[in-house]
């Protein structure tokens, strides 16, 4: 089994450059999305908020709020990425470079876990300007951000190559990444959601998600942090199959 | 004669829908020349460059590359091949220099600027290096994709018409270029719709027609074998008949006795003797003519005669 590393490292670099092409944008945006939401639920609402399970509710909401613009920013980053080469024709150099599924995904998970620890750090950094809060594991997130970035990267990814126009690249995100991620816990604890809507809320993988990031911040989460870490994997596995099963089929990439 | 570098056989593609672009070709590439793929739009050039690319997967058929099939040993043999494809698919807000860096990378070749600088200066495109690519014109682009494909120093290289879009004076500087990687050792299979491009540069000629490879042959042996020369006399006075002195000549008389052409020849100068010959003995018939017009078919008129043949055969 071969792996050709500088083929993979030719593809993180590209991945790291495009997104500092739209740094302004890609940098901007989650400031600005997160400075809203603190003003708006964390400093207004959150004042006549109890504290959650201990964490007063502005601190409360911070992994909530960064895995928000994390799972979007990662999917709908990673597929453009995919789709926009598919788009152009200039997939053809990928298809016929001596590249694999293995560098392929090396190149780009990377670069997508590269992109959400930064993403990271300017959520948490705008996030000091409103609220005092501390990070109790802080390898845990760090690791747990780049799991997460991994996984959604690899989600993008399958989406970039499914879909076939701009309309489906954008639907799922929207339609589904969203409201699951508000329904997911983000400004409440599922906890406090009455009966059965507290069962309920736990069919919704990203309410694991949410609370594993939260257990790596505070200390205290819905469900237990192996549960979370042991779906965010299970995702990431199938997601990499999934992938795996594209590229040796080449559906929608080779003709 | 020399080692063949990439042998195709039977190779077959029916893409979704049923359309058969490639229908059990057999093609032998050997190392060093320029092979010219010639046929007309939709013969299936692309598709058979993309099989072997790696961006068709073919329905059926072998192919190999360096002595290794590629279905199995594709990794290694993909690093020595290089694609210019038709379409000019670019990173339009990559800068010249990072497209080309990238290429290097992505076939695995450690970081070269030296040679990157090389590759951009031959192709004109050295004070371009820094400029975004959509800001580049078509040609410009054309040799970026170029650039791009010699990042890793291919041995193989396919060509899918590079001088479509490319100015006259910029063509023959293409074909320098072109030239050049041969001299190297470069391997070249380029696909074109200008006839005089095959006629100028492919050692060998290869013709596709719907799928199917026509005629293969060296382009000197083709032009022999089917190459004529042809002449046009316009006569000064209407001739009834071909008078018994011209017997030994092709000719044809036509226009109300006003015309007589010759057609013959090996296109390698027997023509043009046997007309000069021709002249004379008019001449000394005392059979005035006005004008003479003489020329040698080229690839073109090959080209042309041959599918036309097929056509009417279909
Ligand atoms: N992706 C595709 N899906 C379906 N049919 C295709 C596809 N690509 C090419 N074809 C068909 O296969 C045939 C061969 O096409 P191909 O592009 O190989 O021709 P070509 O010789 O390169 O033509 P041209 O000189 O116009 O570039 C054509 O009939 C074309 O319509
Ligand atoms: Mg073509």
């Amino acid at each position: 089994m071969h792996f050709n590393l500088r083929s993979a490292y030719a593809i993180y670099r590209r991945e790291m450059a495009r997104a500092f092409r739209t740094a302004f944008q890609s940098i901007l945006s989650p400031v600005l999305t997160t400075s809203l939401y603190f003003v708006v639920f964390g400093s207004v609402i959150g004042a006549r908020m109890e504290p959650v399970g201990g964490v007063p509710y502005g601190a409360f909401i911070i992994p909530g709020l960064l895995m928000l613009t994390l799972l979007g920013e990662t999917t709908s980053n990673a597929s453009f990425g995919i789709y926009m080469p598919r788009f152009t024709g200039t997939i053809y150099e990928l298809l016929s470079a001596p590249v694999g599924v293995a560098e392929t995904l090396t190149g780009f998970v990377g670069a997508a876990a590269t992109k959400g620890l930064i993403l990271a750090a300017i959520i948490l950094g705008t996030a000091t300007f409103f609220v005092d809060y501390q990070i109790a594991h802080p390898l845990l997130a760090a690791l747990y951000i780049m799991l997460v970035a991994s996984s959604f990267a690899l989600f993008g990814f399958i989406l970039g190559i499914w879909a076939d126009s701009f309309e489906k690249l954008g639907i799922i995100p929207m339609l589904i990444l969203t409201p699951l991620t508000f329904l997911g816990g983000t400004f409440y604890s599922i906890r406090d959601l009455p009966a059965p809507w507290d069962a309920v809320a736990l069919a919704n993988p990203i309410a694991f998600l949410v609370s594993g990031l939260r257990y790596s911040f505070y200390g205290v989460s819905d469900v237990p942090i192996a549960v979370s870490l042991g779906l965010t994997l299970g995702f990431l596995t199938v997601c990499v199959i999934i992938i795996s099963v594209i590229f040796r089929t080449g559906w929608r990439l080779r003709e | 004669m020399s080692e063949t570098i990439l042998s195709i056989r039977g190779l077959t593609k029916t893409y979704r829908g049923g359309t058969r672009a490639l229908d059990s070709v057999d093609l032998d590439i050997r190392k060093g020349e320029i092979f010219a793929l010639l046929g007309p739009n939709g013969a299936g050039k692309t598709t058979l460059i993309g099989a072997v690319c790696g961006l068709v997967r073919p329905t059926g058929g072998t192919i190999t590359a360096f002595g290794q099939d590629l279905a199995k040993d594709w990794r290694r043999a993909r690093a020595r091949i290089g694609l210019v494809p038709q379409e000019l698919a670019t990173d339009m807000f990559e800068t010249v220099w990072r497209a080309v860096a990238y290429s290097q990378g992505l076939f695995g070749k450690p970081s070269d600027p030296a040679r990157l600088e090389e590759i951009l200066k031959s192709l004109s495109l050295w004070d371009k290096k820094d400029a975004q690519i959509r800001a580049l014109s078509g040609g410009m682009k054309r040799r970026v994709l170029i650039a791009k494909a010699l990042a890793h120093e291919p041995e193989l290289l396919f060509l899918d018409e590079p001088t479509a879009g490319v100015d006259v004076e910029l063509r023959k500087d293409m074909w320098e270029q072109i030239g050049a990687l041969k001299q190297r050792g470069v391997t070249i299979i380029l696909t074109t719709h200008y006839i005089e491009e095959a006629e100028e540069m492919a050692d060998r000629v290869g013709i596709i027609q719907r799928g199917r490879i026509r005629m293969v042959d060296e382009k000197r042996a083709m032009m022999e074998r089917l190459g004529t020369t042809e002449a046009v006399i316009d006569l000064a006075a209407p001739l009834d008949a071909i008078p018994e002195a011209l017997a030994g000549f092709a000719l044809e008389l036509s226009g109300g006795g006003t015309r007589l052409t010759y057609r013959g020849g090996n296109g390698q100068g027997k023509g043009r003797a046997q007309v000069a010959e021709l002249t004379q003995v008019l001449t000394r018939a005392g059979i005035g003519f006005t004008s003479l017009d003489i020329h040698d078919s080229s690839l073109e008129d090959i080209f042309v005669g041959l599918l036309g043949k097929h056509e009417e055969a279909a």
